[in-house]
């Protein structure tokens, strides 16, 4: 499972309305939380997301890349923080938010977590989350991954307050 | 010297998110490294020993493939080093995976 804020999954959706008709990419920085017992997984939980630069300029309306030097700087900021790199995101320009062959062959981070948002005509519509198992480039798999979305307190209330008000 | 491990990879250096090995060049401290934490050696090269294409390597700010001496650049203890796996993909065609949700 991926847990993530509502405030931090709503951002990374608006990068990909930003950059359409270009991919965007992103990283997720959070604590990997051990599964208690055998039935229950680990679960990714994300604590910030980190905007990165696509370095495809050649083709960025199909492909991401994101720089070396930049994820060293990221891997560098996390430990600053006291968070791991969890996770990416990116966006697929009018493509369905499912992880392509490329997606895949080009995923090494295993454990990590690969969010993917559908970008249709400028909007955001879908996001999924696939987690990269196995245990090497020989029997790594994307897992589909439940997206656990947390509300602040305060907007909760807000939301309660509002339904409360129309009820 | 201080070697940064990626996520991915931790699980083979018993969680630690740095590991100090000595070592007077980048060879030598990889070489070390995989002495001290087998498992690593296997995401990390290829079985003809050569640096797995998807593993970038910085000396400190620098990709050690650009370096001059490349993996036979000299290192000392106040210098560290980066592993840290590319992050690519994209849409490239229809080819898609399964569906979730």
């Amino acid at each position: 499972m991926l847990r993530i804020h509502y405030a931090d999954y709503e951002a990374l959706r608006a990068h990909g309305e930003e950059t359409y008709p270009n991919e965007c990419c992103g990283v997720l920085l959070g604590k990997k939380i051990a599964g208690e017992g055998n039935s229950e997984a680990a679960m990714n939980h994300v604590q910030q997301i980190v905007r990165a630069g696509n370095t495809r300029t050649d083709s960025a309306h199909n492909r991401y890349n994101i720089a070396p030097q930049e994820l060293v700087k990221i891997q560098r900021q996390a430990r600053g923080l006291g968070l791991d790199i969890v996770g990416f995101y990116h966006s697929h320009p009018n493509h369905p938010a499912q992880w392509s062959k490329t997606d895949f062959a080009e995923a090494h981070w295993l454990g990590c977590s690969y969010m993917i948002t559908s970008i249709e005509n400028g909007n955001a519509v879908t996001t999924n989350s696939f987690l990269l198992s196995g245990t090497g480039e020989d029997d790594k798999k994307f897992e589909d991954e439940a997206i656990q979305i947390d509300i602040a307190h305060n907007v909760a209330e807000t939301v309660a307050h509002n339904q409360k008000g129309q009820a | 010297m201080k070697i940064h491990i990626p996520t991915p990879l931790r699980s083979y250096t018993s969680g630690l998110e740095t590991v100090s090995v000595p070592g007077a060049t980048v060879d030598a401290v990889f070489q070390q490294l995989t002495i001290t934490y087998p498992e690593l050696k296997q995401h990390l090269f290829t079985p003809e020993g050569k640096l797995r294409s998807f593993v970038n390597v910085y000396l400190n700010d620098d990709d050690i493939r650009y370096l001059e001496s490349k993996q036979g650049t000299a290192v000392n203890d106040t210098d560290e080093l980066t592993i840290i796996p590319s992050i690519a993909g994209g849409i490239i065609c229809n080819e898609v995976g399964s569906i979730s949700q």
